[in-house]
């Protein structure tokens, strides 16, 4: 329940905080990211820099995320918190701030970060500024929070003037994972927060993990070959494959695609998927949504395929070819081979220092 | 709103619709630098309808009552009275001009008292984020207004003896959650496919009544928690990003000839080795 948090005089407030992700033993890749960036923000302000790990046995993550650069961990450990939900997980956040008073608190843009973050800053009534990119610390001491807007056609600069604790989601792969350090030291504090079982409030029935294609994953590669509803059919991404594989490059496809069963989700490119800056990105009967231009505007180089000359899409294009993919493709295929006798190892990107 | 009481009364199902301009329409202002909305087509953010389409089928199957809300100006009676005309039984719009500048703390707030002025729901449905926000906080921020159990990002609802089942899209798979009733749960743009308004719905639309305007005070909603000055955050500049230019060699005509000419410019750029 409110309780109007946000409006105790902010001088009180001081810390900057990160909420932690763990899976499977790791911290999530976004958590990691945070902790980099939190550190920069806690250095600016002259404060410490805590990471908040609710969860159940969680004291080896608590050791590691300390290596990535943190002076110090709450460990909250309670057998209601051994997956996430969102009442017990804004409870102990909730409970945490008004014991700690952190002036900054950061989440990652994960569907967890965003559901719990949505709940916390409702119930704390203080500025919760979504998807971030970029933070600085203007004249007056108050965190800058920058945002895409209009579907990536600007950037929000968000601040949170009166209210306290800042607070902020950072999406994926922005910021840069700090290296860990095992020699690093700091401290691991255990509290306690009350929950009752009645808190958890939702029972998980059943979880089936997303398949994981064994291949090149989109975000590492130098050339990503994407699909949309243009395919028409999943077993025509098996040309794009044949294409991705002359190339040297990943798979990745437009939520249309996904959405429609033909690949995997964890293949998703866009605002609520994954960026990607490969130095090719090849869109293939991809319309150009500006929620699929957040994922992908930042390629080095963009060719499109599509039959439509008026897709949005070749608004941003170094290339494009308007023609029927189902011929485009093929011939593609069939050029790249008859260049090299069909031997497609060593056709891939350009490294950058010899360009 | 126990389960026990929905077998008393049909199930009360709310949607939270908001109207937004047309995502492929979506401009900046190059004076204002704001989102230039007039003469901008609008549609109802498109998880909106999608939520709005899985009420609809848990009313068909369970004889559920669905009333959808919003919170903006009376021109989002446009999307209302579709929503009606798909299949909704009412709608709500509060609207008041206190309430502009809202972030999503005083959204989240006024809807949530609307929300409880409505009553006696089983279910609240939000979109999963909307195209000109796109916070995705104001579905998770009733929820902590009232308290009630939330799954977010879902596909699929059921509703199974009083408890709500509802398939969830993590991060690393699809999760199927349970919950006691009331509860909130945020839906997926795309997961179905938001049926046409149909005659009948348009008749009940014509003949009007079906959409209640209420003012904040109708509602009993604190002018001091709502609008642009009590809203926690401001946007205090926006930055238009210049994007570097891109080259647009654009090829068309027959194929082979297309292909060629496309490889030989992207040797040539050393875009791919030769
Ligand atoms: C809240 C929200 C979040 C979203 N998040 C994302 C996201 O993360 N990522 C994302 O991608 N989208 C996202 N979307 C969806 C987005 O708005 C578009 O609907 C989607 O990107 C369209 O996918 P598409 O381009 O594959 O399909 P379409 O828009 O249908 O385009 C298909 C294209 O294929 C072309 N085509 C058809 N046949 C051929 C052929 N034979 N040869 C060549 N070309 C052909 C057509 O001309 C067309 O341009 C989101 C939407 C919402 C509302
Ligand atoms: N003004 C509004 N009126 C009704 N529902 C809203 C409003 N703003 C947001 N919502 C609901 O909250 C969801 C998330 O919105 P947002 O947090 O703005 O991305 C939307 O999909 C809607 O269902």
């Amino acid at each position: 329940m409110t309780d109007g948090h946000g409006l105790e005089d902010k001088s009180h407030f001081r810390g900057v905080w990160v909420f932690l992700e763990g899976r499977a033993g790791h911290l999530r890749d976004v958590s990691t990211q945070l902790i980099g960036e939190g550190r920069r923000l806690a250095d600016l302000r002259g404060t410490p820099l805590t990471g908040i790990l609710p969860g159940k046995g969680v004291d080896a993550l608590a050791e590691q995320a300390i290596g990535y650069g943190l002076d110090r961990v709450i460990v909250v450990d309670d057998p209601i918190l051994e997956i996430y939900r969102s009442r017990p997980y804004a409870q102990v956040m909730a409970q945490l701030i008004r014991r700690h008073k952190p002036e900054i608190v950061l989440f990652g843009a994960s569907k967890n970060g965003r559901d719990l973050g949505g709940r916390l800053h409702a119930i704390l009534e203080t500025g919760l500024a979504a998807d971030c990119v970029k933070f600085d610390i203007d004249a007056e001491g108050n965190l800058d929070m920058i945002r895409p807007s209009f579907g990536g056609k600007s950037l929000a600069h968000i601040l949170c003037k009166k209210h306290r604790p800042q607070m902020a989601s950072v999406r994926r792969n922005v910021f840069v994972a700090p290296p860990h350090n095992p020699e690093r030291r700091g401290e691991i504090v255990r509290e306690v927060v009350e929950l009752s079982p009645q808190d958890a409030d939702a029972t998980l029935l059943e979880f089936e993990e997303f398949t994981k294609e064994g291949g090149l994953r989109p975000e590492e590669a130098d050339i990503v070959v994407s699909g949309g509803y243009g395919l028409a059919d999943p077993k025509n991404f098996a040309l794009l494959q044949e294409l991705a594989d002359r190339l040297g490059g990943a798979i990745a496809a437009s939520r249309k695609a996904v959405d429609s069963g033909w690949v995997p989700k964890t293949l998703q490119v866009g605002q609520t998927g994954m960026t990607v800056r490969p130095k090719l990105y090849i869109a293939v009967g991809i319309s150009g949504a500006v929620q699929h231009l957040a994922g992908m505007q930042e390629a080095e180089k963009i060719l499109v395929i599509n039959i439509d000359p008026k897709a949005p899409l070749f608004e941003i294009a170094d290339y494009g070819i308007v023609g029927d993919l189902f011929e485009i493709v093929p011939e593609l295929v069939r050029q790249l081979d008859a260049l090299k006798g069909g031997d497609a190892s060593d056709r891939r990107a350009v490294p950058a220092e010899a360009r | 709103m126990s389960p026990a009481d929905s077998n008393a009364r049909p199930l009360r199902i709310l949607v939270c619709i908001k109207q937004v301009p047309k995502a492929q329409e979506l401009q900046v202002d190059p004076v204002t630098q704001t989102l230039k909305r007039v003469g901008v087509p609008s549609e109802i953010n498109p998880p909106d309808a999608n939520a709005l389409e899985i009420a609809l089928t848990l009313k068909d199957r369970h004889a559920a009552e669905v009333v959808v809300l919003s919170m903006g100006p009376t021109s989002f009676d446009e999307s209302l009275e579709r929503a009606v005309a798909m299949g909704a039984d009412r709608a709500v719009l509060l609207t008041d001009r206190i309430l502009g500048g809202s972030d999503t703390v005083p959204t989240a707030y006024a809807l949530s008292e609307t929300i409880q002025k409505i009553g006696g729901y089983d279910l609240i449905l939000t979109g999963e984020e909307t195209t000109d926000a796109s916070t995705g906080h104001v579905g998770p921020g009733i929820a902590g207004h009232l308290d009630l159990p939330q799954i977010t990002y879902v596909s699929e609802v059921r509703i199974v003896d009083g408890t709500v089942r509802a398939r969830r899209t993590a991060e690393d798979g699809t999760e199927w959650w349970q919950t006691a009733m009331p509860s909130l749960c945020t839906v997926n743009f795309g997961c179905n496919k938001p049926r046409s308004p149909t005659l009948t719905g348009k008749i009940r639309v014509k003949r009007g009544g079906v959409i209640a305007h209420w003012s904040c005070a109708d509602v009993g909603i604190d002018p001091k928690k709502v609008g642009l000055l009590n809203s926690p955050t401001i946007v205090a500049k926006v930055d238009t990003i210049r994007l570097p230019p891109r080259a647009g060699h654009i090829f068309s005509g027959e194929p082979k000839e297309t292909v060629r000419a496309l490889l030989e410019a992207l040797i040539r750029d050393r875009v791919i080795a030769p």
